[in-house]
């Protein structure tokens, strides 16, 4: 199982701060189309990745247990 | 814990303390404000969200990348999330360095950083609607759906 995180317009447009996907050895890339399709998110290609909270890109593999967060534009300070 | 985030008002002063050093000739604080109006546009509160853990390691990671640059610094972030209101104290950044001008310089990295790689999020609330804001210039998005590589590791 991966979990996976929205944040900002993303949780907002999932309508939930998580989600849980069944498999193994995705790459990060499989994931986002995999969402995209679930959840109808269009907007996966302009926002960054983290996975285990370390930022990622579209070839990372994602293993069981891991936790994939897609990071929008951040907008702190 | 001289990274953290807060869900209640920033205390400046007990950030400063942090940095306080024998061996310190300077201290610069940064404290960002929440602004009125943005392009004529009124806003009337914020909402701040961040991805906690990762947030304070990537605070972390500032950290650590001003000690490399600018040696026998000390430095302290602490940047709020929730609701706040105009005026109120989003973010406070103490660095404390043995001559001035790296004070002044590594302060200033800081703060340009956190607005490239700390996964935080802030709502803007108007008068006719709110949003996310996707980064200062609210531009959306980044071509390579990440920053490139030299941005995220300095």
């Amino acid at each position: 199982m991966v979990k996976v995180l929205f944040f900002a317009h993303l949780k907002d447009e999932a309508g939930q701060e998580e989600i849980s996907i069944e498999g193994n050895g995705f790459t990060v890339a499989q994931v986002k189309d995999k969402i995209a399709a679930d959840l109808g998110i269009a907007t996966l290609d302009s926002v960054m990745t983290a996975v285990n909270e370390e930022f990622a890109n579209d070839e990372t593999i994602v293993s069981e247990g891991d936790t994939v967060a897609f990071i929008p534009p951040v907008s702190g300070g | 814990m001289n990274f953290e985030l807060s869900k209640d008002p920033i205390q400046v002063q007990a950030v400063i303390d942090k940095v306080v050093a024998r061996e310190a000739g300077a201290i610069t604080t940064f404290i960002g404000t929440v602004r009125e109006f943005t392009k004529g546009k009124k806003t009337l509160f914020l909402i701040y969200e961040a991805y906690e853990s990762m947030a304070v390691k990537k605070l972390e990671q500032i950290g650590k990348e001003i000690e490399e640059r600018w040696p026998d610094t000390k430095i302290a972030i602490t940047h709020r999330v929730g609701k706040l209101g105009i005026t109120d104290v989003a973010v406070v950044i103490a660095v404390s360095t043995p001559h001035r001008n790296d004070a002044y310089e590594a302060n200033r990295y800081a703060i340009e950083r956190i607005k490239e790689i700390v996964p935080i999020w802030k709502k803007e609330h108007w008068e006719d609607g709110e949003k996310w804001i996707g980064n200062q210039l609210e531009t959306v998005g980044y071509p390579t759906g990440k920053p490139e590589e030299e941005d995220l590791n300095g």
